[in-house]
């Protein structure tokens, strides 16, 4: 007796149907979200982890939005407005991959700009190279982005993870301490931090000796165990880069434990207002920290900023407001430079454009795309029940910088 | 040789207690034999320990004069025992006709390849064991649509698709109506007796059992208490004991 | 030994905070068998809440002890409420539909919850107050312990022994009991079912949210609590034994004591710990500590779904028709959509191979990445390692996957339900820390980067229809699978595993197979994922990966065999759209899911089912409905 289909023939064909009506559905979807653009602006795409950390990125946008606002009430660049679609990445580099597709293809952007991982960076900057297509890298840390993975299609603003544990180094260096113990999340950003800091320390006092290491993973410490672990290695000083929620139950666990009693502390970021303002008057004082003291520097630049986006924000900046912002400028002026938007006249433009940005002029190095940019390094202290940085110094990032030559030798090719 | 099955000496302890004690029995080749006993005998667990799904601590089975104790089930239904469930376990994915090529395939080590399309394998003989129980116009039926009884023959069909000569059936009547429970017993008996088949079943359903059973073997709290033909089982006084309670004061339990 | 008595006293308050939110998850997971993927977003409710009511202008700010826990338990309470809502306005709905199918449910409620917590509470971490009385240390054998944490040692007891007398001397609690031994016997027992679901529900929303709570004082508030939360509260209740709240508090005990002195030895161990522990507890004991062998659950495929028939000559026709569409379809649309395109295929080939596990092999896979990700990374080392072009990336990917599923199934096969899920869940972790961690050979979390299409491919309309060619083919193979002699052995195990073993069938044997083909398969959809994207990263085989896996099977429908595809397809689709026309996308995206659960309880193929059933209906006399 033949087996009869019919059931299974109209099922399938309803399924068929279902199916192709999905994709047509969404295919059309996708075909219709373009918005409408004005049509000789000169288009940036953008990327960032809106989602995923909100906490830093939420400035970064508010810093981006303002620089823009300046631009184009400026007259905009190359007498072009400047227009920015941005994209969540939601901390995923595939993620990140795809909306650069969209911006790149569907939304005709000119250049890409943002990302905040390392390895989302690290994507896009490979995508950016594959595609031919400039990549303003915002806030990426990892030395990688510009010198063993580095690509021509990728420049970086900011002083990366080895730059800034440079600079706490140089002040470590100035300690009595002997005893180093080091705690740092483990991925990539708190494995090159702490070995930078180790390294050029070690450079300096050949004395030090390290006791402990502690790597908790990122987002998930176990705190009073790791403060435990790390105060009977009995250290002189404390070397840290955790941040966000885990540098705040490290805070708190170490100064209830007495960890940080009688011992220097010298701790990446933690001066960052990102990091430092959620801890209130819990903010641990004196921790040599680099970071940004956004009420008490007292540039004419800094100012500015400031008071500009207080007015526009009724809010005070972060160090993100001053990356996207930083970011956006850095986009107009090799703009500006190239004369058009050709990506290679841009490329060509980029090295050596200088930017000015709330912490001052900065250059991109020709050599390793490698923006100037600095930081603040100071040290924390509690004032008016909240944290903020004392006796801080602008470190330019040129002098924690190896010099261009030695730098391009570090870059594939 | 004339014993289809030799049990000697089987035991089972679940912690304490001794499910199984020192069961011995043998069921003849042709014989229909039929283990009962009251709730918490040992019924299912002496059952379990014959087709593999329960380990004996001690004890020999032999199958054809070849031990077969510890074995996993898989093993004894190669050996050629099929065997049916209390509560019916079919393929619910699959038609009634499925069900039966699945254990023919398997019955002829077809199963292992992901090649080619196997829909059609088997699909003879698995029709012809359908019509044997009187299910031909329900195979391309889904089993889960099934009747209840239904259920139970399509059990026995699956149970008879590797050509066993020692059937092995966990109350298969259970949860039937008395019609259908003479219907399927009869059916039994018939297929036993066209292919030479050795039956040992347990049952509930004393009608079942006395009505069908060449021989009965009788379990109370792990142990063998009797064993003989429906008659003289019936007249056994410890049988009535166990059944009716009106057991000696000493050996009533809780 | 002073240290070593501080640091065991240490790990028992970190014990305390894990027993109180997996408490609360396997009590529900105990009697209703869901598997409640909110859990962590009740928990950073109870914690946002505690935060409002004891920080800063809540009113419990300035009564001191009694204001802070009164804080705490109104946090308690009110995400208690909210727990007994979702269980009857979403949860009660879906009882029927197949099991995992409230994983679906409550996934996207989770997301829905990450984002309105953004919206409500903005953007920055909160530190919430210190408990008033508790603030400073406790010096004990002359090391300084928080006078907090012996707050915790003692709430978690103290919880315990309040769940034990519940448990055991309320009638309530005894139908709980009776509830997690065997379902079917409280229906038995004339007990109004939805009321006891609902009861157990808000009590382990209330005490999600007590853990969730009780951390204010210890750390910051913040939107991504849930997701750190979830995972570690599942793992305790599988280690424990599902539904035993004792077993779930010695699994926290070891697994806190184990961190707290393992880091002495092993500083980077606390990325895999957790995993590792689960993995040798379920090799040990495949119930868990104290875990009993499982009742019977809901079958993964209900025997009503009907069978599965070949496609037959017209099924292949409509298959080969859509197929070639789809090939036209660079000739219509622009390169992002055909790259977008290209990406769907990838992750309908990737839910396609969970179908086989799933579906198919009745085996529940929460770590399906796993196969997912090295598949990406053995294409991505075949192409930098050996220089290898794109089709030995193909074929290299796959091998990899292969061989890991080849070792992790052989232990997987040998449980069952969710322990076989948990268990496939910690060897994906395993891996994932390898990969995390190996930089010299996977480039650690910086990844690998240029793994491009070879030439010829590099076009998006060309890799697109590599792409098409790779899964199409795969799909079919995956299907064709189902109805070969070995699909019949793979669903004989998982329809009724003692009727398998009853005709001969070697279900381990068979099932590690399949586990096997399934692994191979994803692999595909990995090397081919890593081609696409240009670069490799731990992320190819994280747990979000897995869970969109998931989410993809279930929402087009477990009991179809078009489900995944449909499934992979709606979603992908959705996610990206969404995604790229706001930020909120997880609200959205959330709020969808959740209509789509309450809409079509059996996925979407169901619903198209169901529809087509109705139109048919309509135009005259129905045959017999088998599904495909």
């Amino acid at each position: 007796m033949p087996r009869s289909h019919i059931g299974a023939r109209r099922l399938l064909q309803g399924v068929a149907r279902t199916l192709a009506g999905a994709l047509v559905l969404g295919l059309a979807t996708l075909s219709v979200t373009s918005p409408a653009r004005a049509a000789d602006a000169i288009r940036v795409g953008e990327i960032n982890s809106y989602t995923r950390l909100p906490a830093f990125t939420e400035p970064y946008r508010l810093g981006w939005t303002l620089a823009l606002e300046e631009i184009n009430a400026a007259g905009g660049v190359l007498g072009r407005p400047l227009e920015v679609i941005d994209r969540d990445d939601a901390g995923k580099p595939g993620e990140a991959v795809t909306a650069a597709n969209e911006l790149l293809m569907r939304e005709d952007v000119d250049l890409l700009m943002g990302t905040f991982f390392s390895h989302v960076g690290l994507a896009v900057s490979d995508f950016a190279r594959q595609r031919q297509v400039l990549f303003v890298a915002a806030e990426p840390l990892t030395d990688a982005l510009i010198w063993s993975r580095g690509n021509a299609y990728t420049f970086r603003l900011r002083p990366s993870t080895g730059m800034q544990a440079r600079m706490l180094a140089e002040e470590a260096a100035k300690l009595d301490a002997v005893r180093w113990a080091s705690v740092a999340p483990n991925y990539e950003y708190g494995t090159s931090a702490v070995a930078t800091f180790r390294e050029a320390l070690s450079a300096l006092r050949p004395d030090v000796e390290w006791v402990d290491e502690q790597w908790p993973p990122q987002g998930k410490i176990d705190a009073g165990a790791t403060a435990q672990a790390l105060a009977q290695a009995e250290p002189d000083a404390l070397f840290n880069a955790t941040f966000g929620p885990d540098l705040a139950k490290f805070v708190r666990e170490g100064t209830t434990r007495g960890l940080f009693e009688g011992r220097a502390v010298v701790s990446l970021i933690t001066g960052e207002p990102e990091y430092l303002a959620p801890l209130g008057a819990e903010a641990p004082e004196g921790w040599i920290v680099t970071g940004y003291p956004w009420d008490t520097v007292d540039t004419p630049e800094n100012r500015a900023f400031v008071a500009a986006y207080q007015a526009r924000f009724d809010d005070y900046p972060r160090m993100g407001s001053v990356v996207g912002y930083a970011a956006m400028k850095s986009v107009a002026a090799i703009i500006e430079k190239a004369g058009s938007t050709d990506t290679d006249a841009m490329i060509a433009a980029a090295k050596g454009v200088m930017v000015d940005t709330p912490f001052g002029r900065i250059t991109y190095r020709a050599a390793d795309h490698q923006s100037t940019m600095g930081a603040f390094v100071g040290r924390t202290a509690v004032r008016d029940g909240r944290g903020t940085m004392v006796d801080f110094v602008y470190r330019d990032g040129a002098e924690v910088l190896p010099p261009e030559d030695e730098a391009r030798a570090f870059r594939p090719e | 040789m004339t014993a289809a099955l030799e049990v000697h000496g089987l035991r089972k302890r679940f912690g304490g207690v001794r499910a199984v004690d020192d069961v011995g029995f043998t069921l003849a080749i042709g014989e229909m034999l039929a283990l009962i006993g009251p709730n918490g005998a040992g019924k299912s667990t002496c059952f379990n320990m014959l087709t593999g799904q329960v380990r004996p601590d001690t004890g020999a089975i032999r199958l054809f004069g070849r031990d077969i104790a510890g074995l996993p089930p898989r093993r004894i239904w190669r050996l050629g025992v099929g065997r049916t469930f209390q509560v019916t376990a079919t393929f619910g994915s699959m038609t009634v006709a499925e069900n039966v090529q699945v254990a023919l395939m398997s019955h002829h080590r077809r199963l292992r390849w992901p090649w080619p399309r196997a829909d059609r394998l088997d699909a003879g003989p698995a029709r012809d064991l359908l019509a044997l129980v009187g299910m031909a116009d329900q195979a391309e039926r889904g089993c889960g649509l099934l009747a209840y009884g239904d259920l139970k023959r399509l059990e026995l069909a699956i149970a008879l698709a590797n050509d066993p000569r020692v059937l092995l059936m966990d109350e298969p009547t259970a949860g039937m109506a008395p019609r259908e429970r003479a219907a399927l017993m009869d059916l039994t008996a018939r297929i036993v007796a066209e292919r030479g088949l050795s039956v040992l079943f347990t049952e509930h359903d004393m009608d079942v059992v006395f009505g069908h059973a060449d021989r009965v073997l009788v379990l109370d709290r792990g142990r063998l208490v009797a064993e003989g033909t429906p008659d003289e089982v019936r007249a056994d006084a410890r049988v009535r004991a166990v059944y009716l309670g009106d057991r000696p004061p000493s050996e009533a339990g809780p | 030994m002073d240290f070593l008595v501080i640091q065991a006293l240490t790990g028992l308050a970190s014990a305390s905070s894990l027993f109180l939110v997996a408490s609360g998850l396997t009590l529900i997971f105990g009697v209703t068998r869901i598997v409640n993927f909110a859990h962590g977003s009740l928990f950073m409710l109870g914690a946002y809440g505690a935060w409002t009511f004891t920080s800063g202008l809540g009113w419990a700010a300035h009564a001191g002890p009694l204001g802070f826990w009164g804080g705490v338990l109104l946090s308690a309470l009110a995400v208690a409420a909210l727990g007994a809502l979702v269980e009857v306005v979403l949860l009660r709905r879906i009882y029927q539909a197949p099991a995992l199918f409230p994983l679906l449910a409550t996934f996207g409620l989770a997301l829905m919850i990450e984002d309105l917590v953004r919206l409500v509470w903005g953007p920055e971490d909160l530190l919430g107050p210190r408990a008033p009385g508790l603030e400073g240390a406790v010096t004990i054998l002359g090391q300084k312990l928080p006078a907090y944490d012996l707050a915790l040692i003692a709430l978690g007891p103290m919880v315990l022994a309040g769940l034990w007398w519940v448990l055991h001397r309320t009638h309530w609690g005894v139908l709980v009991r009776a509830a997690t031994q065997d379902r079917a016997m409280v229906g038995a027992l004339g007990v109004d079912q939805s009321r006891l679901f609902t009861g157990v529900f808000a009590l382990g929303a209330f005490l999600a949210a007590l853990g969730g709570a009780v951390q204010v004082p210890r750390e910051a508030v913040h939107h991504a609590l849930d997701m750190q939360v979830i995972v570690e509260a599942f793992v305790i209740v599988v280690v424990g034994g599902l539904g035993n709240v004792v077993g779930a508090f010695l699994a926290a005990v070891l697994v806190a004591e184990l961190n707290a002195f393992g880091i002495l030895l092993f500083p980077r161990i606390g990325l895999v710990l957790l995993f590792l522990v689960m993995a040798v507890v379920l090799v040990l004991r495949p119930h868990g500590l104290l875990g009993r062998p499982e009742g019977e659950t809901r079958a993964a495929v209900p025997p009503t779904a009907g069978c599965w028939r070949p496609a037959g000559a017209t099924g292949w026709a409509v298959g080969l028709a859509l197929a070639g569409l789809l090939a036209l379809l660079p000739l219509v649309a622009d390169a992002y959509v055909v790259s977008v395109a290209a990406e769907i295929l990838i992750f309908a080939l990737f839910a396609a191979s969970l179908h086989l596990m799933m579906g198919v092999g009745g085996m529940v896979s929460f770590g399906h990445a796993a196969w997912f990700g090295l598949g990406a990374y053995g294409a991505a080392l075949a192409a930098l390692g050996l220089g290898a072009p794109m089709a030995v990336g193909l074929v290299a990917g796959p091998l990899l996957a292969v061989a890991g599923a080849t070792v992790a199934g052989w232990f997987c096969v040998r449980l069952s339900g969710v322990f076989l899920a948990m268990l496939t869940l910690a060897f994906a972790q395993i891996a994932w820390s390898v990969v995390f961690q190996w930089h010299e050979v996977t480039g650690g979390d910086n990844g690998l980067l240029g793994i491009w299409p070879d030439r010829w491919a590099s076009d998006p309309a060309a890799f697109y229809w590599v792409s098409l060619a790779v899964c199409g083919v795969a799909i079919a193979l995956l299907r064709s699978i189902v109805f070969s002699p070995f699909g019949y052995a793979l669903r004989a195990c998982r329809d009724s595993v003692a009727r398998a073993e009853a005709i001969g069938i070697d279900r381990v044997r068979v099932q590690w197979l399949g586990f096997v083909m399934a692994g191979g398969f994803a692999g595909l959809a990995g090397a081919l994922y890593a081609y696409l994207k240009g670069s490799v990263f731990p992320e190819a085989m994280a747990i979000p990966v897995s869970i969109d896996g998931l989410v993809m099977v279930l929402l087009g429908g477990l009991t179809t065999l078009v489900g995944p595809v449909v499934g992979a397809v709606a979603y992908k689709t959705l996610a990206i759209v969404v995604s790229s026309w706001t930020d909120h996308w997880p609200l959205v995206l959330g709020g969808l899911i959740v209509l789509l659960v309450i809409a079509a309880p059996d996925g979407l193929a169901g619903l198209a089912r169901r529809v087509a059933r109705a139109a048919s209906r309509g135009a005259g006399p129905g045959g017999r409905e088998p599904a495909s």
